[in-house]
């Protein structure tokens, strides 16, 4: 999905470049909170294992093999303003270093990938946090639909840069039907891998996933021997939970009853889709690279299978795009509502 | 992508292409990308030239055709939908060799394929003549935040060492007879990809400990910097200039 | 080579009443009490797991929050003083990897002081003085991951010594050395004129550099006094998990 130069008109891409900078921006300075003076070598770190699980092939069956994207992995694991970061970089670096993604193109590309998916994974994932019941198996489903609805919505975000700055004049409900179609397919590996490793990290270091945070016990001195309780220094804030949780599931219902609406007018205008569904599936298969065993290796193409569409699938870009909304809606009332005033939510919800 | 001085796309060499200051060339190699991209897809003599421009620039950095060819497949996914434009694109339609094809598809595809082609070959040449480390100076310089110059040069220095200890887990795995060969094995990889998270991050806390350590406090102190005489600019974007010159007769003529 | 400490000073490190649980709520230090002295050597024994790295990270105030205090040349580890504390005490981490992030040795060298604003000259002259005290001067252009393991434990070291620290602590410093290296950087820290405090597991090389040595156990300091009697203390040594290599005799080394 890198798009390369000439893909997208100039004053689109450079809209793109305004809206990745400011988010990159914002997310600097996000980071900065999430991470204060660690940013700088853990976002490092964290993008060189993006870098890396990029690499790491998942084999799907018969001889193609496919691999994380990494969006929504990174946003759950370190929060969504250093997976913003984190992502950006690596594809700045593939623009720069490896040609991967044309550099007039790096606007949409930090939009479309890093931006839109670890936003609505990262909202999605919390969402489903606060309403399901505290524990590991709902950090692991909520990371199940984060990051099975992030890469449709990425797609659905390239559409709608295709569709305002696009430069050939296919109907846009066909490109819009060959990207989510794909893309869902792409979505659903994408989500058990993420899942998976998420909860790989959730059951050997809890503290390490953001969702899974906040479980203390009280310190301890050995006296002669004996185990007594330390003076308590630091006491440790008491978040008020209540309050959220039904926003939160006000926020989640709303967004899935506006869902079901938006699918429901989407798939009765299907607009042709079976039949570019067979000739537009953006098919490819994995390279074997010179260079195996190298950062380089295998640094080939995305593996997508065929694309078998029906007409459903409008319904799944309603899913996408709803749940974005609404949660974003939500986001931005409960931030007005902890009084904590940053231009970060409002440049990138509104 | 060595951690700092070799990385496989990186062509050693001493052309006067190597030695023109790192933002110089990123700066050159940017403008150029532009003034492709605002070209008319009609004037199709002027990205003649273009790939003529690019070609002047790879015969001084003495870069081989055969080289740079190479590096071109990364655009080859781009290719394929290209490739399908003419056939889904809307309007007037012509007959070629008994297909019907959209004229305007052909037109799409055609400017896709030349301006992504001209952009990849041209940050083709950047990264075969420029080393990593320079790139990060040049980006600093080119007043890229310089926490993101930051975290892109941790990403580099320690790429290698992530990338060796994802090998090391593999040949573990495969050293007790594991092979992933379906989906039934996404769980044990899935499983490796959470150890190696664990282990990048727990590095970068420690790497950061070090640097802590020695007195860091959020910013890197700059100790080489990388500046360009008058003479380096004007050499450098000679080529996005000339491609300017190209990209307005297109527009007039 | 006994060097005894001066007692109008304040005392190179002070430690008392130290506690410690890591965010995933396991407890490494239980109440740690350790003074001392400038211009001392000190060894800090102990098994795996007995909370000697989490000791190591409460000294420049890397990690805080538990109980207890830690005090440098006088200075309380907290926020106020973090700069000065952070330049007074020189870690060698145990991963030289860990340590040399920077593109090349000099780099690495130079980060510490450059950090502190020093510049031009200065910090040349600085950089090519702790890289010639450890025998690297000539390496100063070359990336770290092209050296040897002893090489960039050596560069560890310097980067360390650039800062002119009050102290110096090292976790680990002869593991996975050969032979070799490992007598080359006991001479160079014999060499120094800076308090030490030494993380080993290797005992020999503790009884040959540190005339005092201390055992943390179970995360408190549970024996303190010269290393060759903690070394013969055979029941002392049991308890704590701690084995000489086969055929070492401590009483029978001269130092």
């Amino acid at each position: 999905m890198h798009v390369p130069d000439g893909f997208i008109n100039a004053p689109v891409s450079a809209a793109a470049g305004v809206v990745a900078a400011g988010a990159v921006a914002v997310s600097l300075r996000g980071a900065r909170r999430e991470l204060d003076e660690r940013t700088a070598p853990l976002a490092g770190l964290v993008a060189a294992f993006i870098f890396a699980v990029q690499m790491l092939n998942f084999p799907v069956a018969a001889g193609t093999s496919g691999h994380l994207l990494g969006g929504a992995l990174a946003a759950i694991l370190v929060g969504p303003y250093t997976g913003v970061l984190c992502v950006s970089v690596v594809l700045l670096m593939q623009g720069v270093l490896f040609a991967d993604g044309g550099l007039t193109a790096l606007g949409v590309n930090i939009t479309d990938m890093a931006i839109t998916t670890t936003v609505v994974a990262y909202l999605v994932f919390r969402g489903l946090v606060k309403v399901l019941p505290r524990g590991r198996r709902s950090v692991t489903v909520a990371s199940f639909v984060a990051a099975l609805l992030s890469v449709p919505a990425a797609a659905v975000v390239f559409t709608l840069i295709y569709a305002i700055g696009g430069t050939t004049d296919v109907s846009i409900g066909k490109v819009a039907t060959a990207m989510v179609g794909v893309h869902v397919l792409i979505g659903i590996g994408e989500a058990v891998i993420t899942a998976l490793t998420v909860g790989a990290v959730v059951a050997v270091r809890p503290d390490l996933v953001y969702g899974a945070r906040g479980l203390h016990r009280p310190l301890k001195l050995r006296v002669a021997g004996e185990l007594v309780d330390a003076p308590d220094t630091a006491p440790a804030p008491v978040a008020a939970r209540g309050s959220h949780r039904k926003v939160w599931i006000t926020g989640l219902v709303t967004s899935l009853v506006l869902a079901g609406f938006v699918s429901f007018y989407a798939s009765a205008n299907p607009d042709g889709l079976e039949k570019v569904a067979q000739d537009k599936g953006i098919d490819s298969k994995t390279e074997k690279h010179a260079s195996d065993g190298s950062p380089l290796a295998g640094y080939g193409v995305k593996d997508v299978g065929d694309a078998r569409l029906s007409g459903g699938l409008a319904g799944v870009i309603g899913v996408g795009v709803t749940v974005v909304a609404g949660s974003g809606i939500f986001w931005v009332l409960r931030r007005r509502r902890t009084a904590d005033t940053s231009p970060s939510q409002i440049t990138e919800t509104v | 992508m060595g951690a700092g001085h070799a990385h496989k796309l990186y062509r050693h060499g001493h052309s006067p292409v190597h030695g023109l200051p790192p933002h110089t060339k990123l700066a050159a190699v940017f403008c150029f990308v532009i003034v492709v991209v605002s070209t008319p897809r009609e004037a199709m003599w002027a990205f003649a030239l273009y790939a003529v421009l690019l070609a002047a620039v790879a015969y001084a950095a003495r870069v081989p055709a055969g080289f740079l060819l190479k590096r071109l497949l990364i655009e080859i996914p781009f290719v394929a939908f290209a490739v399908l434009m003419p056939f889904v694109a809307q309007g007037e339609r012509v007959d070629v060799l008994g297909m019907s094809l959209s004229v305007n598809g052909l037109w799409g595809a055609w400017n896709v394929l030349a301006k992504g082609t001209l952009g990849v070959a041209a940050s083709v040449l950047l990264a075969s003549t420029t080393e990593l480390r320079e790139l990060l100076l040049g980006l600093q310089r080119l007043r890229l935040p310089p926490l993101l110059v930051q975290i892109a040069s941790f990403m580099i220095r320690y790429g290698d060492v992530i990338t060796d200890e994802m090998r090391r887990m593999k040949i573990a795995r495969e050293s007790r007879g594991f092979e992933a060969s379906g989906v039934k094995h996404w769980g044990v990889l899935a499983k490796s990809a959470g150890a190696l998270f664990i282990r990048s991050y727990e590095r970068g806390e420690r790497v950061h400990l070090a640097m802590v350590s020695r007195g860091y406090a959020g910013s890197m102190p700059v100790i080489d910097d990388v500046s360009a005489s008058r003479a380096q600019w004007s050499y450098a974007l000679t080529l996005p200039c000339a491609a300017l010159v190209v990209c307005l007769l297109g527009w007039l003529l | 080579m006994t060097v005894s400490p001066t007692p109008l000073s304040p005392a190179s490190l002070e430690v008392g009443g130290l506690a410690y649980a890591y965010p995933d709520g396991h407890q490494a230090l239980f109440g740690v009490d350790l003074t001392i002295g400038r211009g001392e050597r000190v060894a800090l024994l102990g098994p795996n797991g007995a909370g000697k790295t989490t000791l190591v990270l409460h000294l420049n105030g890397i990690l805080t929050g538990g109980a207890g205090t830690v005090t440098v040349a006088g200075l309380p580890v907290g926020k106020r003083h973090m700069a000065e504390i952070r330049r007074k005490v020189g870690i060698v981490f145990q991963d030289p990897d860990d340590q040399l992030f920077m593109p090349t040795v000099r780099e690495d060298v130079a980060f510490g002081p450059a950090a502190a604003g020093v510049k031009g000259p200065e910090l040349e002259a600085r950089v090519h003085k702790a890289l010639a005290q450890v025998g690297m001067a000539d390496f100063a252009d070359r990336p770290p991951h092209h050296l040897s393991f002893g090489q960039r434990r050596r560069v560890a070291v310097a980067t360390v010594l650039v800062m002119e620290p009050e102290i110096l602590v090292l976790d680990e410093p002869s593991s996975n050395l050969d032979p070799a290296s490992r007598r080359e950087l006991a001479d160079i820290l014999r060499s120094l004129d800076v308090t030490v405090l030494m993380v080993t597991h290797d005992l020999p090389y503790a009884l040959e550099l540190c005339p005092r040595s201390v055992i943390l156990s179970e995360g408190v300091i549970a024996a303190d006094g010269t290393t060759g009697d903690l070394l013969a203390d055979e029941d002392l040594m049991r308890a704590h998990r701690l084995e000489l290599p086969f055929g070492f005799d401590p009483k029978s080394v001269k130092v």
